[in-house]
C-alpha cells in the first residue's frame, strides 16, 4: 500500500480514527449536554402548561390537597422548627461576640430579628423543605410511575397532572410561608434563649427591641419569596418524579435530582428575588 | 400479504358507520374493539407493524406472543395511554386515536384495565382503591359507594380485606383487588395485562376461574395479554398470536394447536 503524503504518518493505521469521526465525536460530546439542557427546560415548560390547564378544570381534588397539606406541611414542621431554632441560637451566639466587640450588644435583638425574617428564615426553610419534600415527592411519584400507578390513574379517566401534580404544587405554595413563619418564630425564640443565658433579658423586652425597626412591609417580600420557593420545590419534585424511567434505579435518581435541582433553583431564585426586592421596594 | 392461516381463521367484521349506541346496550352490540393498520415504533424499533384485530362484544380474545412483541403496548393504545404512529382504533364505533383529553377520559370510563402488577395505589387502602373511580365518575353517596365496594370485593372473594393496604396483601390478592377496581364502573370492555404473571399455578387457576365468573356476570368484551397458554385456553374464546409486529395467526386454541406453521407450533408446544 502506497503512503499518501497528504496524510500525517502517525494517523495511518488500523487504530487511528479518520479525521471526520473525530470532529463528529467532539461535536457530539459538546452538543449532547447542551441539547439535554434545552430539552429538560422544554419538557418542564410542557409539564407546567399541562398542570396549569388541569388546575382550572373540575373536580378540584380537595381531599388529596388536604392530605398533601398534612404530608408536606405538618410532617415538615418539626424539622423546619428545629432548623430555625438552631439557626437562631447559633446566630445569637455568633452575633453577640461580634457586637460586644464594637460595644453594640443592645442591637442584638434587632439584628437577629432582621436577619432571621429577611434572609435566614426563608432560605433555611426553602432548603430544608426542598430536601425533605423534594426527595419525598420525587421518590413517591417516581415509584408510582415505574409501578404503572400513574398509568392506572390515567386509565381510570382521572387527570394525573391535576390529581398528583397540581395538589402537591399548590400544597407546597401554601405551606411554605406558614413553615417559614414557624422557622422565624423558633429562630427568634431560641435567639432570645441564647441571649438570656449570657445576659438575663425578658422575652417581652427582647421582642420589643427586636421588632422596633421592623414594619409589616418587612414581612411581605420574604413571604412572597417563600411562595416562589414552594412553586419551585413542588414543580421540580413532581416533574422529576413523573418522568422517571428505568425501575428502582430510576426512582433513586429522581429523588436525588429533585433535591439537587430544587435546592439549586431555590438558591438561584433567592438571589434574583432579593435583588428585585432591593431594586423595586427598598 | 396475510399468512394463509390468518386468512382462513380471520373473522373480521368490517366496521361501517352505525348510529350511536347507548352505554347500556354496548355490551350486547357489534364489535367492541376494531383495530386497523396499527403501527407503533419506539425510536428505530418497530413494535407493531400493521395490526388488524376485531374483538366482538361479549367475546374474550387472548393476545399471545414472545416478550417484546408489543402485546402490552396494544392494550395501552386501546385505552389511550399511548398514541399509535398510524392506524385506527374503534371502541364501540368511536375513534379513540383522535379524541381530545376530555372525550378520551369519557371513553376510558367504559373500559376496565388490570395492569400486570395490579398497580394498586399504595397510599390508599383496598377499599379506597376501588372507590377511587366511583368517587370521581359517579354521583353515588358515601353509603352507596361503600355498598358497591363491598359488592365488588365480595365478587372477587376479598370482602374481609377492606381496610388492608396494598403492601399488606399477596400478589394474587392484589390482582383480585385490581380486577374489582377495573370492574367498578361496570365497563363494556375489560383489558387484562398478564393477569396470571408471577402467580403460582393454583392461584393462577383461581384467577382464571374468577375471570370466567366475572365474564358470565358482566358480559364484557375482554382482551387478555398473556404468556400462560393454559390460562388462554381456559378463559379465551379466540387467540391471536403476534409475531414481528403483526397478527401471525388468529383462531381458537385448537386451531393454533393444529397449525403446521413452524413458529406457531414452536410457541404452542413450549408449554404443552
Amino acid at each position: 500500500m502506497s503512503h499518501n503524503p497528504s496524510i500525517p504518518h502517525r494517523l495511518i493505521g488500523q487504530d487511528a480514527p479518520p479525521a471526520p469521526s473525530l470532529v463528529r465525536a467532539t461535536f457530539t460530546t459538546l452538543w449532547n449536554p447542551i441539547n439535554g439542557f434545552f430539552e429538560w427546560f422544554g419538557e418542564l415548560g410542557l409539564f407546567s402548561w399541562q398542570v396549569l390547564r388541569a388546575s382550572v378544570r373540575r373536580p378540584f381534588e380537595g381531599q388529596e390537597l388536604l392530605r398533601q397539606f398534612d404530608e408536606i406541611g405538618s410532617k415538615s414542621l418539626p424539622l423546619v422548627a428545629l432548623a430555625g431554632a438552631a439557626i437562631g441560637f447559633v446566630l445569637a451566639l455568633e452575633s453577640r461576640s461580634s457586637l460586644v466587640h464594637f460595644g453594640a450588644q443592645s442591637m442584638l435583638p434587632a439584628a437577629l430579628v432582621y436577619s432571621i425574617i429577611h434572609e435566614t428564615g426563608p432560605i433555611v426553610t426553602g432548603l430544608v423543605v426542598s430536601g425533605r419534600v423534594g426527595a419525598g415527592i420525587g421518590a413517591e411519584l417516581g415509584s408510582m410511575k415505574v409501578t404503572e400507578q400513574i398509568d392506572a390513574i390515567e386509565a381510570s379517566g382521572v387527570n394525573p397532572y391535576k390529581f398528583l401534580a397540581f395538589t402537591r404544587i399548590l400544597a407546597c405554595i401554601l405551606v411554605l410561608p406558614l413553615l417559614t413563619i414557624a422557622a422565624d418564630f423558633c429562630g427568634v425564640l431560641f435567639g432570645w434563649i441564647a441571649e438570656a443565658l449570657a445576659e438575663p433579658v425578658s422575652f417581652h423586652r427582647f421582642i420589643s427591641q427586636g421588632f422596633a425597626l421592623s414594619t409589616f412591609r418587612d414581612f411581605l417580600a420574604p413571604t412572597f419569596r417563600t411562595v416562589v420557593f414552594g412553586l419551585i420545590i413542588g414543580t421540580i419534585g413532581c416533574f422529576q418524579g413523573m418522568r422517571t424511567k428505568g425501575g428502582t434505579a430510576g426512582v433513586g435518581l429522581s429523588a436525588t435530582s429533585s433535591v439537587v435541582l430544587s435546592s439549586l433553583f431555590v438558591i438561584l431564585a433567592d438571589v434574583i428575588l432579593v435583588k428585585i426586592v432591593l431594586v423595586f421596594f427598598s | 400479504m396475510m399468512p394463509a392461516e390468518q386468512q382462513v381463521l380471520l373473522d373480521v367484521e368490517e366496521s361501517g358507520a352505525k348510529p350511536a349506541i347507548e352505554a347500556s346496550d354496548e355490551k350486547n352490540a357489534g364489535p367492541a374493539v376494531v383495530m386497523r393498520g396499527l403501527h407503533k415504533s419506539f425510536g428505530k424499533e418497530i413494535v407493531l407493524n400493521g395490526i388488524e384485530l376485531t374483538v366482538n362484544s361479549g367475546e374474550t380474545l387472548a393476545v399471545l406472543g414472545r416478550s417484546g412483541t408489543g402485546k402490552s403496548v396494544l392494550l395501552k393504545l386501546i385505552i389511550g395511554l399511548q398514541a399509535p404512529d398510524s392506524g385506527s382504533i374503534l371502541v364501540h364505533d368511536q375513534e379513540i386515536t383522535r379524541l381530545d383529553l376530555e372525550a378520551l377520559n369519557a371513553a376510558r370510563k367504559k373500559m376496565g384495565f388490570l395492569f400486570q402488577n395490579a398497580a394498586l395505589y399504595d397510599s390508599l387502602s383496598v377499599e379506597q382503591n376501588i372507590a377511587f373511580p366511583l368517587k370521581r365518575h359517579t354521583k353515588m353517596t358515601a353509603s352507596e359507594r361503600g355498598d358497591r365496594v363491598k359488592q365488588l370485593l365480595s365478587s372477587v372473594g376479598m370482602e374481609s380485606d377492606l381496610k388492608k393496604m396494598p403492601g399488606d396483601i399477596s400478589g394474587g390478592m392484589q390482582k383480585r383487588v385490581g380486577l374489582a377496581r377495573a370492574l367498578a364502573l361496570d365497563p363494556g370492555i375489560l383489558l387484562l395485562d398478564e393477569p396470571t404473571a408471577g402467580l403460582d399455578p393454583i392461584t393462577s387457576g383461581e384467577i382464571d376461574e374468577l375471570i370466567l365468573k366475572l365474564q358470565e356476570e358482566h358480559h364484557m368484551a375482554s382482551i387478555v395479554v398473556t404468556h400462560d397458554l393454559q390460562s388462554a385456553k381456559t378463559i379465551a374464546d379466540r387467540l391471536a398470536l403476534l409475531h414481528e409486529g403483526t397478527v401471525h395467526i388468529e383462531g381458537s386454541f385448537e386451531d393454533l394447536e393444529k397449525s403446521d406453521n413452524e413458529f406457531v407450533s414452536q410457541f404452542m408446544k413450549r408449554d404443552s
